[in-house]
């Protein structure tokens, strides 16, 4: 829907843009196209919990190197110092491992709480956290069905941690996220939402004996960027099942949408009503009448 | 009424500056037993504070990843606001229904609302990671119109404004400018009706700011109508407020009060224990409602639905038949031990949304640091010591000086 008004916008500005200026109007060598979100698809059988993605993502956003494998005592959550981790979970086919990340929702609740638009949806698809605009509040963390931003909490200049799809420093120079280009074992995949889907059913409809009929994120939250398919059913490895199908921002705007209606309606009301009451005597500003 | 204290109207600003001064010099005993206690508390605060903007908010908060909100906004923001109600409810009902009896409190009740809102802000200010950004939804760095925190931060500005607008006739006869006080008179149907169209607004928006927590707080305290209920409590938070905060100034500033205002302090609590019932019973329907409709019973029978029982009985249900029966037997003593109760009964509501309710299924439970609650009580204590300073210069619960009088 979002998408759809977009386009339209896009193709009347750029039709008048043409016909304004009476020649053919072409799009700088885009490495990735604006008109659909792009994501990321997790095969989660073809993982081998190596965890190669997480070096490459710490050292891509400068963050500390993640603990070695020896140290690990069941699931870890991300935090402020790592924007993913591979968990191992001992499910009934065996060992499957499972990457969190940030979700990058189609309509994601953190956009839309945050108040400063810091937290913001690109056009291409990635949710990115921008600090001049970002006040701290954390409205995003309460939001987020994901748990994802996350907080330094004790930094003077504290800063919201989560992943952002490489987008300013990858993605958007045509270059792969670096979770995708580094892993070895092709778990993981680039591309539009729409291909991803479609390569996520193609490899559930050849080898269904390998695969959970579900993709996780074709509905979730409404839709998301990221999308995952597992042998196992996703609640064994770790993934949030009782994620709503509506998109969450969804859950705010029958309130949003009354504003502007209670702020004609409710005034002109209660000047009617002072107006009844009053008799015609000018308000008495003075205490104790 | 000290006439010595009215300098002559319209003065020029340097004799304007000096009364100031001499002004904030305190009035009367130093050590009494608020004092005593208030001012260490205060001391330790700030240097809290301190080491909040030095270290992080980490260093001195028990917040988490998962628990990024905890008493300085379920609290201090939260409940905090909705006590503040009082000031739209009564300048609802004088200003708007003209309802004269109840003119006597309108100024300490918007001085009250004034204060709160000013102080509850600046304990968000404390709350914000990097509050050098505080402008930008302001100054449109953007606009995060999407936001039900963006709707409810811009209404905390301009309900500040309206109020300020609203008791700024009080500064004017401090002041002794009278002509000030005709034009800021003036405005104040138009910041009454602005000021309560605010409020209806973001007292239902502390409440949605909730909505998008919906598998994060405990099914019997998430509903879609959490706004409403926000917005229906707040009347009668605010007004039990008036009553508690109302039987507590006309002991300590008694000598404030002129004796036609004490008799009529029966009367103004009395109406006021009345609209409690009306808007509790409206309240406890309407939670009735979302219960049945959520048919939330299985969850009646474990720790947490025993919680949610002692706040609808024990402190809406039993409250609002107190209420109810102390307005028709008339007795003060109990209207007050039903205001205490029903505030008791909102600050559990609140916390029990915002806090307690908050990750209850957690295995590490969010609990404040002493350092969280000293900070709280900083702010609170502040507002006091504002508030009393205030009371005690400006015409509040004293009665207008003769200027500001307009004949009837
Ligand atoms: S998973 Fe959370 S942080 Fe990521 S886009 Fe969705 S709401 Fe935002
Ligand atoms: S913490 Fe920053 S990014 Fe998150 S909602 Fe607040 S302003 Fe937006």
């Amino acid at each position: 829907m979002q998408l759809h008004r977009r386009d339209f916008f896009k193709v009347m500005g750029a039709t008048g843009i043409t016909l304004a200026l009476g020649k053919e109007l072409k799009a700088a060598p885009d490495a990735i196209s604006k008109n659909e979100f792009h994501g990321i698809l997790y095969d989660s059988s073809r993982c081998t919990g190596c965890r190669g993605c997480e070096y490459d993502c710490s050292e891509a956003n400068n963050l500390p190197e993640p603990i070695p494998s020896k140290e690990i005592k069941g699931p870890r959550k991300t935090d402020e110092t790592r924007r993913t981790v591979v968990n191992e979970y001992n499910t009934s086919k065996g060992k499957v491992y499972s990457k969190f990340q940030c979700m990058h929702c189609n309509q994601p609740a953190c956009g839309s709480a945050c108040l400063t638009q810091a937290m913001t949806k690109t056009e291409e698809g990635p949710v990115i956290w921008r600090a001049d605009k970002c006040m701290g509040c954390r409205y995003c963390m309460v939001s987020c069905p994901f748990d994802i931003p996350k907080f330094e909490y004790h930094s003077a200049n504290p800063k919201i941690e989560k992943c952002t799809m490489c987008f300013d420093t990858r993605v958007q120079k045509g270059e792969l996220p670096a979770c995708v280009e580094n892993c070895p074992n092709e778990a993981l995949t680039f591309g539009t939402r729409r291909e991803l889907i479609h390569e996520a059913r193609r490899r559930i409809y050849e080898k269904p004996d390998v695969y959970v009929d579900q993709i996780y994120g074709e509905h979730e939250a409404g839709g998301t960027c990221w999308l995952y398919i597992s042998p196992v059913p996703f609640k064994e490895i770790g993934l949030n099942t009782s994620i709503q199908k509506a998109s969450y921002p969804e859950l705010t705007k029958g309130f949003l949408y009354s504003v502007p209606s209670v702020f004609v309606l409710v005034p002109a009301l209660l000047l009617g009503i002072q107006q009844a009451t009053s008799k015609d005597k000018p308000a008495n500003t003075s205490n104790h009448e | 009424m000290n006439s010595s204290r009215i300098i002559s109207a319209d003065n020029d600003g340097k004799h304007i500056w000096r009364f100031i001064f001499s002004e904030l010099k305190p009035k009367g005993k130093w050590l009494t037993p608020f004092n005593i206690i208030s001012i260490p508390i205060i001391l330790l605060g700030i240097v809290l504070i301190v080491i909040r903007f030095w270290k992080g908010i980490g260093a001195v908060t028990n917040l988490s990843q998962e628990i990024p909100w905890g008493l300085w906004i379920g609290f201090d923001v939260v409940t905090g606001v909705a006590f503040a109600g009082g000031a739209y409810v009564i300048t609802f009902m004088v200003y708007i229904l003209n309802m004269k009896k109840y003119h006597s409190i309108v100024r300490v009740t918007v001085l009250n609302g004034f204060l709160a809102y000013l102080f509850y802000a600046g304990a968000l200010l404390l709350d914000l990671g990097r509050p050098w950004n505080v402008i930008n939804p302001i100054i449109g760095n953007n606009f995060g119109v999407s936001s039900v925190l963006f709707l409810v931060a811009w209404h905390f500005l301009l309900y500040m404004i309206a109020q300020l607008i609203e008791f700024s006739p009080a500064i004017a006869e401090w002041l002794g400018a009278k002509r000030a006080h005709k034009i800021l008179s003036g405005m104040t149907l138009a910041a009454v009706i602005f000021g309560i169209t605010l409020s209806m607004l973001h007292q239902s928006g502390l409440g949605a700011l909730y909505l998008m927590a919906k598998e994060k707080i405990h099914p019997l305290w998430y509903s879609e109508f959490i706004p409403i209920m926000f917005f229906v409590s707040s009347i009668f938070a605010g007004l039990s407020m008036v009553i508690f905060e109302g039987s507590i100034s006309h002991k300590v500033f008694s000598d404030q009060i002129s004796d036609k205002d004490h008799k009529a302090q029966r009367g103004i609590v009395h109406g006021l224990a009345k609209i409690c019932t009306g808007t509790m019973f409206v309240y406890f329907f309407l939670q009735l409602l979302v219960f049945i409709h959520q048919k939330h019973w299985g969850l009646i029978n474990t720790p947490m639905g025993y919680w949610y029982l002692l706040e609808m009985i024990g402190f809406v249900f039993l409250p609002m038949v107190l209420f109810f029966y102390s307005y028709r037997s008339n007795n003060l003593f109990l209207i007050r031990l039903a205001a205490i109760l029903t505030m008791l009964g909102v600050v559990l509501n609140r916390l029990n949304v915002t806090i307690i309710g908050f990750r209850w299924d957690m295995a590490i439970r969010y609990v404040p640091s002493w350092m969280e609650i000293v900070v709280t009580l900083t702010v609170l204590f502040t507002e006091i010591w504002i508030f009393r300073w205030v009371i005690n210069r400006l015409p509040v619960l004293r009665e207008s000086t003769s200027f500001a009088k307009v004949k009837e």
